[in-house]
């Protein structure tokens, strides 16, 4: 491939709570990581839940309001659904060798990717740095987040 | 398919530069491979991880991801990416002669 059409760096933004929500950016930062492009991830909203200690390894797939789960809202809504397709779905990574979110987290980390909590939802939400995981780098404004973006590909999920 | 010159040796590989045939690889080989892929000399640590990826790829014909290296074999991914910059699973896979691997993780 032509050097200048090579993605040198990407810069993901997760902003959802759900274990469907918050998979995919991890492994396109992971991914980015694995072949040589700079990454980092900037977690948003509902997405803090991915960092946040207490909460990163309760994740659920959400079954509610989710056509492609296949299934009528009103059994989405019984007791253990939840947990039962994500019980499945994680089930189903395993077999991929896909971490779960904490050692995913972390393996990030490792690999040199950069991963943000936005400032915006922090204070929204009452948040302090201690209530994240040591791998997260920084609280960032979302100027601040522009700012370390430069020369890269935003990737929104 | 491409014929690459090594040491001498001709060596057919594919159009990424993995080998062809996994029987061309020795410990020679891999010291050029490597410094196809910019890693001047193989550290003990380096081989570590070759002799890991190699072993793993004959018992189950895949090999191993960054995963499995730091779960199975014992290799931080920190020492990894220092190990191998710049796409350590795939460097990795190359200087071990083995098939460039496929997995999303």
């Amino acid at each position: 491939m032509e050097n200048e059409e090579r993605i040198k760096k990407v810069s993901l933004v997760i902003s959802k709570g759900s274990l469907e929500g918050v998979y995919p950016g991890l492994i396109m930062a992971n991914g980015a990581r694995m072949e040589g492009i700079e990454a980092s991830i900037f977690f948003t909203f509902f997405g803090l839940d991915a960092i946040t200690k207490k909460r990163m390894k309760k994740l659920k797939v959400a079954t509610v309001g989710n056509p492609a789960m296949h299934m009528p809202t009103l059994l989405g809504m019984l007791p253990g659904m939840s947990a039962f397709a994500t019980h499945m779905m994680k089930k189903e990574m395993e077999k991929l060798d896909i971490p779960p979110v904490d050692e995913f987290i972390e393996m990030i980390h490792d690999a040199g990717g950069k991963l943000y909590a936005c400032k915006a939802t922090v204070e929204m939400f009452h948040l302090t740095k201690d209530d994240f995981c040591d791998e997260v780098d920084e609280i960032l404004t979302v100027g601040q987040f522009y700012e370390r973006s430069a020369g890269a590909q935003i990737i929104f999920t | 398919m491409p014929i690459k010159e090594f040491a001498g040796k001709k060596i057919e590989v594919d159009d990424e530069g993995y080998l062809i045939n996994l029987s061309n690889w020795d410990e020679e080989l891999a010291k050029e491979l490597a410094k196809e892929e910019g890693i001047p000399e193989l550290t003990t640590q380096h081989w570590e991880v070759i002799h890991f990826m190699r072993k793993e790829f004959q018992e189950r014909h895949v090999a191993p991801s960054i995963r499995r290296l730091k779960n199975t074999g014992g290799i931080p991914t920190k020492d990894l990416y220092a190990l191998f910059p710049n796409g350590p699973a795939k460097k990795a896979a190359k200087i071990a002669g083995l098939p460039k691997p496929q997995g999303c993780v």
